[in-house]
């Protein structure tokens, strides 16, 4: 067992009574300490089971359970939970009471005393993006769903625990606030630093909010589990291959950065007034048809094709196509690819923070990319292999 | 009218979100394109329920078919033209008065024994262990209520003899469904999300009850409670038929006797009666309907 394990559960069992196979089977599972787990699998598969087993919503049949080492399994499951966030898709808001009383649920049965529970609601509502003075006296039927789930969040980081269980928290929300909700959400754990298990069934979002996957089968057989470029990279068998579907590699993109592994090619530039004749020998030399105009703070502002420089004509600062696609170092291949699609030269010219022209991206970059993220993950699953 | 109907009306009214309260202010929102809440076009009906205009005219109802009694009342004559029949069966004193205070007294204690049992007996079938004998329990306070009135107060003279307390009994049987199936409809109705979240959080199944389903349930028992009550507050006329009392005396010597007048007295004063308590049936109902819901 490694160091850090926040959560750890050991061959853990669920049947339900009266059938004969069992919703999850000897299921071994670690969760590190300040990371999103994502559980991830078609329906049916146990997922959600496996995350109430957790904090004991379900209780097991069969294994041990560890928080902290600790085991949790026999112990009272009600203040077990107290130490637990739990977010679900319903929500759960309690109609009846307001925004205020809905977060302070978890501190007032931890009889915390009220100028704390104030003080914690206030800076709750903040972390999730809600005006206090706003919010803390509605009641719930008078927020929108986005604004509901955010109340959900709060809530469940009401007593500020170590550890939070959520279950398809955005699932019921529209696509343009899950969105917004699941960048928020990664932002305030970029602070907060919790230990997450989160259960979903859209890979895409698995693979956006987990610092690790797990790819569940069925009875909750763990098919994969490893960080999302990897498992993109090199998905083990057919059935996490077909569940992370088409456009596996493609996804991978957004974990290679521009500025990692990709040795940028430098590009042939000019500047206004500059003689056109040498520009043009650059560009021969390079084997591109494109001059890339540079501005006198060194900032890309216009393609300009090479036949437009023949004859001994001046560049002036309205030749060729105007820059409309470029990147900044540090942004993902993925945004790379999507430049270079609309990029008049089909190459994607990556600026410094200042703006100024620093090197091109080509598409042989994310081939590489691509290709040695895969080797690299083939390899460290032989490795793994070897070890075992 | 159908009571099963009836019921099944309130049941489901107390479940449902009327009287919305504004919608909240849009600019402060943050998630601006998520819909908020939005307020429906409401007919006429729905508007006249909103600004409560029933539970407001109705006290001024009751005072004018009060009013209209006394007018009624004092133009008899009693005492010097009216029959000394007429006089002797409403004589305010001896008769009216203290046959309403006992019929009070008969609709208030069954209604309040009903409340007593039909709570905690629907709490009970909506636990775990003994959910699964719910139906059974519902069924046989269905019979309960199928039988009718007069037969359950019979059946209970037989067993209990005459008098006050037997009649309060037999009420109280005849009007446990409402009140018990509205306790389970209502507990069964609050969202299972907000359960789960409840449970979630630590809290104990009793926190969850005393904390969630109850409060959440209070408007549908209230209205069950309204309806056991009006249904006392009816029944009650028969108790005299064993001995029990209350306005049915009157009802029933404007009968016997063909005094119409007598006759007229009795029913109006019943009907003021359970007009009365349903309006504060009515009343409690808003006013004790959780906050937010």
């Amino acid at each position: 067992m490694s160091p850090d394990a926040k959560i750890r559960l050991d061959h853990v069992e669920k049947t339900y009574p009266g059938t004969k196979v069992p919703a999850v089977e000897s299921l071994s599972l670690e969760v590190y300490e300040g990371e999103i787990l994502v559980l991830v699998g078609p329906s049916g598969c146990g997922k959600s089971t496996t995350l109430r087993l957790i904090n004991r919503m379900i209780e097991p049949t069969g294994g041990r359970i560890y928080l902290d080492d600790e085991d949790v399994t026999k112990v009272n499951a009600d203040k077990l939970r107290r130490r637990i966030g739990y977010v679900i898709q319903q929500i759960g808001l309690f109609p009846h009471q307001t925004i205020a009383q809905n977060i302070a649920t978890v501190p007032k049965m931890l009889g915390w005393d009220k100028a704390k529970v104030a003080e914690r609601i206030d800076r709750l509502l903040t972390v999730v993006g809600l005006d206090p003075d706003t919010y803390r006296d509605r009641y719930p039927k008078e927020l929108s769903g986005g604004q509901a789930q955010r109340v959900g969040v709060a809530r469940a980081l009401g007593a500020d625990p170590e550890i939070m269980l959520m279950d398809e928290p955005f699932g019921a929300i529209d696509p343009i606030t899950r969105d917004r909700l699941q960048n928020e959400f990664l932002s305030v754990q970029e602070d907060l630093r919790k230990t997450i298990v989160f259960v979903t069934h859209d890979i895409d979002e698995a693979i956006k909010m987990g610092d690790r996957i797990a790819i569940l089968g069925d009875r909750s057989h763990i098919r994969q589990i490893d960080t999302p470029e990897r498992i993109l990279a090199f998905p083990v068998d057919d059935f996490v291959r077909d569940f992370i579907g088409e456009g596996s590699t493609l996804k991978g993109l957004h974990f290679e950065t521009v500025d990692e592994h990709v040795t940028l090619e430098p590009y042939p530039t000019m500047h206004v007034g500059e003689d056109p004749t040498a520009a043009v020998a650059r560009a021969r030399e390079a084997g591109t048809d494109w001059v890339l105009l540079l501005d006198d703070q060194e900032h890309p502002t216009r393609w300009v094709p090479v036949s437009d420089l023949g004859g001994g004509s001046t560049v002036s600062s309205d030749s060729g196509s105007e820059v409309v696609a470029k990147v900044s170092l540090g942004a993902t291949l993925f945004e790379a690819l999507e430049q270079m699609l609309i990029s008049e030269a089909a190459v994607s010219p990556v600026v410094r923070e200042d703006g100024s022209f620093y090197g091109v991206v080509r598409l042989t970059h994310l081939n590489k990319a691509i290709r040695r993220a895969r080797l690299e993950a083939r390899e460290h699953y032989a490795q793994l292999e070897a070890t075992s | 009218m159908s009571m099963t109907g009836a019921q099944g009306r309130i049941g489901y009214e107390g479940q449902e979100k009327d009287n919305p309260e504004p919608p909240p202010d849009p600019n402060t929102g943050s998630d601006a394109t998520d819909a908020a809440p939005t307020e429906q076009p409401a007919s006429w009906f729905l508007r006249a329920r909103e600004m409560n205009l029933g539970l407001k005219l109705a006290p001024v109802a009751i005072a004018l078919l009060g009013l209209g009694l006394f007018l009624y009342y004092r133009s008899l004559g009693l005492g010097t033209t009216a029959p000394s029949s007429q006089t002797s069966a409403l004589e305010w004193s001896t008769k009216l008065w203290p046959q309403l205070t006992q019929h009070l007294t008969i609709a208030f204690w069954s209604t309040i024994i009903v409340v007593v049992i039909a709570i905690p007996l629907g709490i009970a079938l909506t636990r775990e262990p003994l959910r699964r004998y719910g139906p059974a329990f519902v069924s046989t306070a269905n019979a309960g209520q199928a039988l009718p009135a007069y037969g359950l107060l019979i059946i209970f003279l037989t067993l209990m003899g005459q008098g006050l307390t037997t009649v309060v009994v037999a009420l109280a049987v005849y009007a446990l469904l409402p009140v018990l199936r509205n306790t389970m409809v209502g507990l069964d109705g609050v969202d299972r999300g907000i359960i789960e979240a409840g449970r979630g959080m630590g809290m104990t199944r009793g926190q969850v009850l005393t904390r969630i389903e109850l409060p959440l349930a209070v408007p549908v028992i209230l209205a069950g409670i309204r309806v056991a009550m009006i249904l006392n507050i009816g029944m009650a006329t028969l108790a005299f038929l064993i001995g029990g009392g209350g306005l049915g005396v009157t009802i029933s010597v404007g009968l016997k006797l063909q005094q119409n007048e007598v006759l007229l007295v009795g029913s109006t004063l019943v009907a003021i009666v359970a007009l009365s308590f349903d309006w504060v049936g009515a009343v409690a109902e808003k006013y004790l309907r959780p906050r937010g819901v």
